[in-house]
Formats: C-alpha cells, sequence, structure tokens
C-alpha cells in the first residue's frame, strides 16, 4: 500500500483540518506517513497545497514526485489545476467546484471546469451547498474528505473515529456534523462513481 | 497511539523538552516558529516550568540561552536562518567561550525563499564558528539527534547547531519519544578565564577550540547521522541532510542501488568521505542550500569526477527534490499532464478588512501628493504593500532596516522620508534606529503599524504594543508633539491622511502610531475563547 495525495487550497481554506484527520487515521492504523504544509507568508490567501504520503513501508521524500500522486484533493476547483504535473496516469482529482476569488483575474469557471472534465474521471463537489444540508457551512472540508474517502486506502471508520478525535474537545454535537458532513461527501463520491 | 504526529519543528521542539532543557528562547520566523510555539503549548503540565516566553529578537534570545547554560541549565535557542545573522556576534563567541549546561540553536533554513529575503545556508555560520553541525533528515532523527545534541553539548563544551529546512520544518510524520531526562540542578560556573573574553583570555580559549576540531571530527566519525549505504555501480552519491530522503527516494522508485553516504553530522567524517571517494568513479554531491562541502570537494582546480551544483547537474539555486535528484542522476523525467493555460498567478495579499491596507490607502494617497514619494518599509504582513494594488512601499531588506535606510536617505536630502514598520520590527531592530535619528535631528517619519501581535508568523507575542511603544518613542526622545496616533480604518480616511501628511513635512523626527488589532488574531482570540 502506497498512496500519495496533493491536498490543495487557498490559505486560510484549511485543507490542514482534512490533513490532520487523514494523519491521525493513517498512523491508527498502522500506517507510515508523511506530510508537508505551508506556513509563512502564502498563508495569506494564497495558493496553498500539503504533499500526503500514506505507505506500508518506509517513506523517505516528503515531497511527491512529479506524475506519481494517486489522488489531487482540491477544496477549490482552480487550485485542483495547478498540481496537474503531479497527477499519475489513471489517477484522479477529486475537488469542490466552488470557486475561491481573492484575484482580479480568475478565470472563468466554465472554463476551469471544463479543463477539471478533461481529466479521467474526476469528482465534483458541491461542498458548501452539502455542508449546509448536514448542518453547518464549516463543515465543507469534511464533505471534499468525505468524497475522497474511497480513494485514500484507509478505512471509513478509522477516518470517522479520527474526526471523532480531531473534534472531541468542541464537544459532541461539531463532531456529529462533521461526521455528517463526511458522509454527505462519500455518498455523492459513490453516486458519481457508479454513473456511465 | 505512542507516535506523535509532529512536525520536523516539532520534533526538535519535543527532543529538547525530554533532554530536560529550563528555557527555550526565540523570535518567531518561519520556518523555526514552530518550535517555540509547541514548548509553550506543551510545558505547561510538566514537573519543572520550562520558560518559553517569546525574545525582542535572536540576539537577546541567543544571549539569554547562554546566560542560562552558564547557569547550568540546559537551553534551546531557535531562529531562521537570518536570525543567525542579527545573533551572529553572540553564536561566534560563545563558541571561544564554550558553555556550562547543554546549550543548542536550531536553525531553520529557507531554500527556495518561500518566506524569507535569501536562502543562505547555517552550515556555513557552523563552520565559521568552528561548531558542530547536526542535520538531520527526518523528523524521528531531528528528534533523536535533538535529545543527544545537549549531551554532545555538554561533553565538548561547545553549542550545538542543529540545521534543518523548510521541507523538513513543515512536514509532519510519526515520532516516538524516549523516556524525559530530569532538568539540570543550578549550577553556575565561576570561570572568568573562559567568560571574560579580553584578548590574553580570548586568544587561549580560541587555541582550545582549534585543539578540539580533531576531537569533533572523530565524533563525527562515529555519529550515526553519518553512515553509507552501500550498493553497486562506479556512481555515487554524497547526500547531505535532507537530501538524503530525495536519494533513497530516487533508488526506491527507480529500484537502483547505487551507493550513498549520508551525512548528518559534521564537521565532515574526512576517512568516511575519503574511503567513498576511493570506491566510485563518479560522485554526486547532494545538498540542500549552498554547494557548501562540494566546493571543499572539489578543491581550487580538480574536482572532475565530482558533480552537483557547481558544474550544472543539479540547478544552483533552490530547495532540492527528488525530481531533480533524478535528473542529476541521469535518469529521463516521464511526461507529465502541464499546468492548463488557464491557470494564474495567486500570490498572497493583506486579508481583507486588515488595518493595513487603510493605512496604506491613506498613506499612499499623500504621498501621491510629493515630487518624491519614496515609502522605505520592512518585514512583516505589511510588506505585502509591495504588491497590487497597493504599490505603496519601495524597500523591503531586513529587521528594522525601514526606519535606518529612511535616515540614510533623508541625510541624503531626500525629502520627505517615511518608514513603515510593524510594532514586533520597531521592537526587534527598529529603536536603536530611531534614537541615530533622533541624535541625528534627521527629518524623517515612522509610521508604527500597531496591530497588537506578530502577525505573518501566525500572531505571537509582540515585545512592545499600545501605550508601551508610545512609551519607547517618548524615551528614545522623539519629541511629545510629533508622535501621533491615528485608527487606520475607513471611516478615518480623511482624518488620518491630515495626521500623516503634517507629520510627513514636519522637518524633524515624526512618529504616527497606526493602532488597529490584526484581524486574525482577534478573531482567533474569539474562537479560543469560546
Ligand atoms: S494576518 Fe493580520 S496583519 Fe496580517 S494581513 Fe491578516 S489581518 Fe493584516
Amino acid at each position: 500500500m502506497h498512496i500519495n495525495i496533493i491536498l490543495a487550497g487557498v490559505g486560510g481554506q484549511g485543507i490542514l483540518t482534512i490533513a490532520a484527520v487523514i494523519g491521525r487515521a493513517a498512523l491508527q492504523s498502522g500506517l507510515t506517513i508523511r506530510q508537508t504544509e505551508v506556513h509563512g507568508m502564502s498563508q495569506r490567501g494564497g495558493a496553498v497545497q500539503s504533499h500526503l504520503r500514506i505507505s506500508n513501508r518506509e517513506i523517505y521524500s516528503d515531497l511527491i514526485a512529479e506524475g506519481t500522486a494517486h489522488l489531487i484533493l482540491s477544496v477549490e476547483p482552480h487550485e485542483a489545476l495547478r498540481y496537474l504535473p503531479f497527477l499519475a496516469p489513471e489517477s484522479r482529482i477529486v475537488t469542490s467546484i466552488e470557486p475561491f476569488i481573492n484575484i482580479e483575474n480568475y478565470p472563468a469557471i466554465d472554463d476551469i471546469l471544463a479543463e477539471l472534465n478533461r481529466t479521467k474521471r474526476p469528482v465534483m463537489v458541491n461542498a458548501a451547498e452539502l455542508a449546509r444540508e448536514a448542518g453547518h457551512a464549516r463543515t465543507s472540508n469534511m464533505v471534499m474528505l468525505g468524497a475522497a474517502s474511497p480513494y485514500i486506502g484507509i478505512a471509513t471508520e478509522q477516518l470517522e473515529s479520527a474526526i471523532g478525535e480531531l473534534f472531541h474537545a468542541k464537544g459532541p454535537d461539531i463532531v456529529d456534523v462533521n461526521i455528517r458532513a463526511f458522509r454527505k461527501g462519500q455518498e455523492l463520491s459513490q453516486t458519481q462513481a457508479t454513473e456511465p | 497511539m505512542n507516535k506523535h504526529l509532529l512536525l520536523g519543528a516539532e520534533a526538535i521542539a519535543l527532543g529538547a523538552l525530554d533532554a530536560g532543557i529550563s528555557g527555550v528562547y526565540a523570535y518567531p520566523g518561519t520556518p523555526s516558529t514552530e518550535i517555540t510555539e509547541y514548548i509553550q503549548k506543551n510545558s505547561a503540565d510538566l514537573e519543572k516550568a520550562v520558560r518559553s516566553s517569546w525574545s525582542t529578537n535572536e540576539k537577546t534570545a541567543y544571549e539569554a540561552a547562554l546566560g542560562m547554560s552558564y547557569a547550568g541549565k540546559r537551553s534551546l535557542v531557535c531562529m531562521k536562518h537570518v536570525g543567525l545573522n542579527v545573533a551572529a556576534d553572540a553564536f561566534i563567541n560563545s563558541a571561544i567561550t564554550g558553555i556550562n549546561g547543554g546549550l543548542v540553536v536550531a536553525v531553520a533554513d529557507d531554500p527556495s525563499m518561500h518566506s524569507s529575503q535569501n536562502e543562505q545556508d547555517s552550515r556555513v555560520y557552523g563552520k565559521f564558528a568552528m561548531l558542530p553541525v547536526l542535520e538531520p533528515s527526518s523528523q524521528q532523527d531531528l528528534y533523536t539527534a535533538t535529545r543527544e545534541a545537549f549531551d554532545l553539548s555538554e561533553s565538548v563544551k561547545l553549542p550545538v547547531l542543529l540545521r534543518l529546512t523548510t521541507r523538513l520544518a513543515h512536514s509532519r510524520a510519526g515520532v516516538e519519544r524516549t523516556a524525559a531526562r530530569m532538568q539540570n540542578p543550578l549550577h553556575a560556573l565561576y570561570a572568568p578565564e573562559r567568560f571574560v573574553l579580553i584578548p590574553q583570555n580570548a586568544r587561549r580559549q580560541y587555541n582550545v577550540l582549534l585543539g578540539i576540531q580533531q576531537e569533533l571530527e572523530k565524533i563525527s566519525e562515529h555519529s550515526w547521522l553519518n553512515r553509507l549505504i552501500t550498493g553497486s555501480g562506479s556512481k555515487g552519491v554524497i547526500a547531505f541532510g535532507i537530501a538524503f530522503n530525495y536519494t533513497m527516494e530516487v533508488r526506491q522508485a527507480f529500484g537502483l542501488d547505487f551507493p550513498v553516504l549520508k551525512i548528518g553530522q559534521y564537521p565532515l567524517p574526512r576517512k568516511q568521505v575519503e574511503s567513498f571517494f576511493t570506491s566510485c568513479e563518479t560522485i554526486l554531491v547532494a545538498e540542500e542550500g549552498y554547494p557548501v562541502y562540494e566546493e571543499l570537494l572539489r578543491g581550487y582546480f580538480g574536482g572532475d569526477n565530482i558533480m552537483g551544483r557547481m558544474d550544472g547537474t543539479l540547478p544552483r539555486a533552490g530547495e532540492l527534490n527528488a525530481d531533480i535528484i533524478a535528473s542529476g542522476l541521469g535518469i529521463k523525467p516521464a511526461t507529465v499532464l502541464p499546468v492548463p493555460d488557464i491557470v494564474v498567478h495567486r500570490p498572497p495579499a493583506l486579508c481583507k478588512g486588515c488595518g493595513h491596507r487603510d493605512l496604506y490607502d491613506a498613506l499612499t494617497t499623500v504621498m501621491s501628493s510629493f515630487q518624491e514619494h519614496h515609502v522605505f518599509s520592512d518585514i512583516g504582513c505589511y510588506t505585502l504593500g509591495a504588491l497590487e494594488p497597493f504599490n505603496a512601499i519601495h524597500t523591503c531588506v531586513d529587521m528594522g532596516a525601514s526606519i535606518t535606510m529612511a535616515k540614510g536617505a533623508a541625510d541624503a536630502g531626500l525629502r520627505p522620508a517615511v518608514a513603515v514598520i510593524g510594532d514586533s520590527t520597531f521592537t526587534h531592530s527598529g529603536m536603536t534606529g530611531l534614537l541615530d535619528a533622533i541624535n541625528d535631528k534627521s527629518p524623517l517619519t515612522v509610521i508604527i503599524a500597531d496591530n497588537d501581535t506578530t502577525a505573518m508568523t501566525g500572531g505571537q507575542q509582540s515585545s512592545a504594543t499600545g501605550s508601551r511603544l508610545l512609551d519607547i518613542c517618548r524615551g528614545l526622545g522623539v519629541d511629545e508633539g510629533h508622535i501621533r496616533i491615528i485608527v487606520p480604518l475607513k471611516s478615518h480616511l480623511e482624518e488620518n491622511m491630515t495626521v500623516l501628511r503634517e507629520e510627513i513635512i514636519y522637518e524633524g523626527v515624526s512618529v504616527v502610531i497606526a493602532r488597529r488589532e490584526c484581524i486574525e488574531t482577534a478573531s482567533r482570540k474569539k474562537r479560543t475563547k469560546v
């Protein structure tokens, strides 16, 4: 088992929460993990990414080599495209389709979606909407994690228990709403996968 | 779960805590900030307190750490690479005095300049000071090496430099800890012959330092951080620090078997390097940072069998990765998908609603009425004022340089001369420059953007904010009538412009404090309260 994931987004969108859940679940599954983060200047609304590597053998490099990512998990559609050179052949993008526009020359969303659709079986997620349905607009990261969960190589129970631990301090209601969000994303992903 | 998922920076922190430090001293700076933050968050429940609040700058931090060591306790001092420039005087001289309690200097370099002004390599400082340098390549090794660095420091009676780079500092992995050691008892040292660096003592101590070099090399020869990974073929790689990871990644990914000499402790283990050179026909030298040891190994004239950053096999600048090492070894890169043409750059920007935005709106309008409208600035979030749509500042060189450069320009006759500096950068190295300006009566306006925090690195406590800044300016001798306070808000635009204009045309030293809390810090405070 050896999985490379590029997490992508914009500084402040909280991709590290997703990384924290996967990391915790991987460690509890007895797997080896390496996960890079971006701190400093780029966190102020710039493009940010996290390289996440999970394996049952030793991992040497913290960074993923080009053409070897099994998954690009992006919480922003334009940002998903930035890391295409990392994607391995036959691998997929799971991305939110809601744009985060903090630059003047942000491309047309239709062009972005067209580029995304040119990749192999992308999973496109209306994350904010599903998060609201789950009960809290701020759970869209867990929706995205749920949508990516079939491709991460870690059992759903492990991921859910990691969510529980991570949000434990904030009380059972917050845990529940995040689990609901996770399941919403997972459901959507499964439906999209069975579509022809 | 007995493994902790830690950033490299945090692994150092945990290693230091478990090595029994009594204090950490630091000024925040990416990518080193998280070392101290981890200790601040995780030392409260310890049996014995660990002193951990932020220092005013790296020099005060270093000297305090040396003082704690003098008193017999173990201390850690952390900074980013350029911070070591600030602390260099103390650093170099502490190699001459030596230490008492273990002293470890953790320095995080930032190759590729993700959040920095240069990519200087701290190993050069290590050589310069003739101190042992450790450069572990994994989070677990960072933990273990930090613990051992304190033992090494106490056994050779020297500070130990621990060098890491951005990727390792900011990458997480599972780390296992070992039983924590007790803190040292207080045992201050009367050793004026070592610690009073008047020439006769300094000369003797310098000879002691020179004399121990061979011993340090011998220690390197036996260090677990330096080791040979045997293999076949005539081409080998000497992989320094994190370059080891990328080299091994290539070996694993492509099923190769070339020999690798891993280097993680300096001075260089001469015997190991010599025997590696006799066993390989050609050698790729992979260093994260400057080609410090490649240059040394090549010598002035030779080195035909050596490849690396100096002959273009690897790029001369920027951080390494597995792709770069692979191509340096002649492996053809796989064809990968291109980045679509529609993708645009998304640079960092000031947060929406940030007070710096309103400050720059006012300042830029005022400055545009002058023929010369140079604004000398400094290092912090407000540096982002250099970018679109503000284009509000024209310099950012090093911590504190806004005030002193504006002063020099004013002395040369430039009018107006305006400096913009944050509260934390002002206390770091702006105050002394302001004193220079007052002593010289240089006509200059210093705008202190007081957002009540060290915002760029994530909202650390600033050494002086609010009314204390006012007291400092007064105390340094700024005329009371020319210390003005504004609140950078859209609704105050007109009023703020008036104040700025009045002070900018004043032919003397004036200070305008633009006071409004960083909204990020404010909202973080609110979140943690709930
Ligand atoms: S972090 Fe604070 S100071 Fe920095 S840009 Fe955001 S609001 Fe402004």
